[in-house]
């Protein structure tokens, strides 16, 4: 009989499923308390599924998917704030301007960016990458230049390796200095896709 | 001292089980608002958590704490009749109705250790850490709770 009352007891634990409304009311009232430091969502594109982050200040990690999107997470909880928590609306105005992007809408991002997960060199080097327009290209040399060190143009593509925000910081339009066009995070193709999407490559 | 998950992995993880334990604890009505309080307590505490060994086991503390929160708050508003614990999730049979209400009845220890081993599935440990009590006072707490379960089922 006693063993019969633990059976009993264990029952409702073993189907209960929590429903998904309960969740997302959970959410959205942790979100309105504050209590979220990351909010993320998987934003469709062109290219393949993007992870898109969002702290308060801004977006703060654009990644190609890959297969990488727990790789993604892990690294934000550990190097921004474990408090990370899968909120869509965070992000809808990052998708519309993403959608718009690649719809040939757009030819910049408006949406405020936080650089938590840059620093130093690396961070001058892209906030320089960022300034580079729509349709235009620069060079490894120049962005080192535009961080304050010309001769710098090795760890200056070290930094745009390091890019967490793709495509919104477009260090695809930085190609080698002698027009050769580098690497880029998301791999060549997709760094050939973006620059014909933008007229800088033709065909 | 390994990184925590992010905390979306936790509720992938366990939200379910929570959710269950607080069904259990307090009845589907009061549930959904423990439910909340405890994911906004957690993540509040998160940051500040020093061993993501036993994170289930951290969220159903907390949980319990919400659970007792609430238990509190019942007993000073007058209970609506028709406000039986627990109802929704453990239909139809009778009998289980009966089980229910006897857990309820039991003193709050009892229904703590009791709710906490058997629907949150936690070791001894776990509980006399929950409950801020020893181990062998957890195990007593259980075996007291179950023995009076049983008169009252026989």
């Amino acid at each position: 009989m006693t063993f019969e009352i633990e059976t009993a007891l264990r029952q409702p634990r073993a189907g209960a499923r929590v429903d998904p409304g309960v969740l997302a009311r959970a959410r959205d009232r942790a979100l309105q308390e504050g209590a979220v430091d990351v909010a993320y969502a998987e934003v469709d594109s062109p290219l393949g599924p993007l992870v898109a982050a969002a702290t308060p200040r801004g977006l703060v990690r654009l990644a190609y998917e890959d297969g990488r999107r727990d790789a993604v997470l892990d690294d934000l909880a550990a190097r921004v704030s474990p408090r990370v928590l899968e909120a869509p609306a965070r992000l809808d105005e990052v998708r519309r301007e993403l959608e718009d992007y690649f719809a040939g809408r757009r030819r910049g991002f408006d949406v405020a960016i936080d650089w938590a997960l840059t620093r130093g060199f690396t961070e001058r080097v892209l906030r320089a990458t960022a300034a580079v327009p729509f349709g235009e290209v620069s060079s490894y040399r120049d962005v080192a230049a535009g961080a304050g060190n010309a001769a710098a143009t090795r760890a200056a593509g070290n930094a745009l390796g390091a890019n967490p925000i793709p495509i919104v910081v477009p260090c695809h339009r930085v190609l080698r200095t002698g027009g050769g066009l580098g690497g880029y995070t998301g791999g060549t193709d997709r760094k050939v896709f973006l620059l014909r999407l933008e007229g800088s490559l033709l065909g | 001292m390994p990184a925590l998950p992010p905390f979306q992995a936790l509720l992938d993880d366990h939200a379910d089980d929570v959710f269950g334990f607080l069904v259990a604890s307090v009845g589907r009505q009061d549930a959904e608002d423990c439910f909340q309080e405890t994911v906004i307590a957690a993540l509040r505490a998160y940051p500040r958590v020093r061993r993501g060994d036993n994170l289930r086991g951290w969220l159903l503390t907390i949980a319990h704490h919400k659970a007792i929160d609430a238990h509190r708050a019942r007993r000073r508003r007058p209970a609506p009749v028709e406000e039986v614990r627990g109802d929704a999730v453990r239909d139809p049979e009778p009998a289980d109705g009966t089980l229910w209400s006897a857990v309820d009845d039991l003193p709050p220890k009892q229904r703590s250790a009791v709710l906490l081993r058997f629907v949150g599935d936690l070791p001894h440990r776990d509980i006399a850490r929950t409950l801020e009590i020893s181990e062998p006072a957890a195990r007593r707490n259980l075996h007291e709770g179950l023995r009076k379960l049983h008169e009252v089922m026989t």
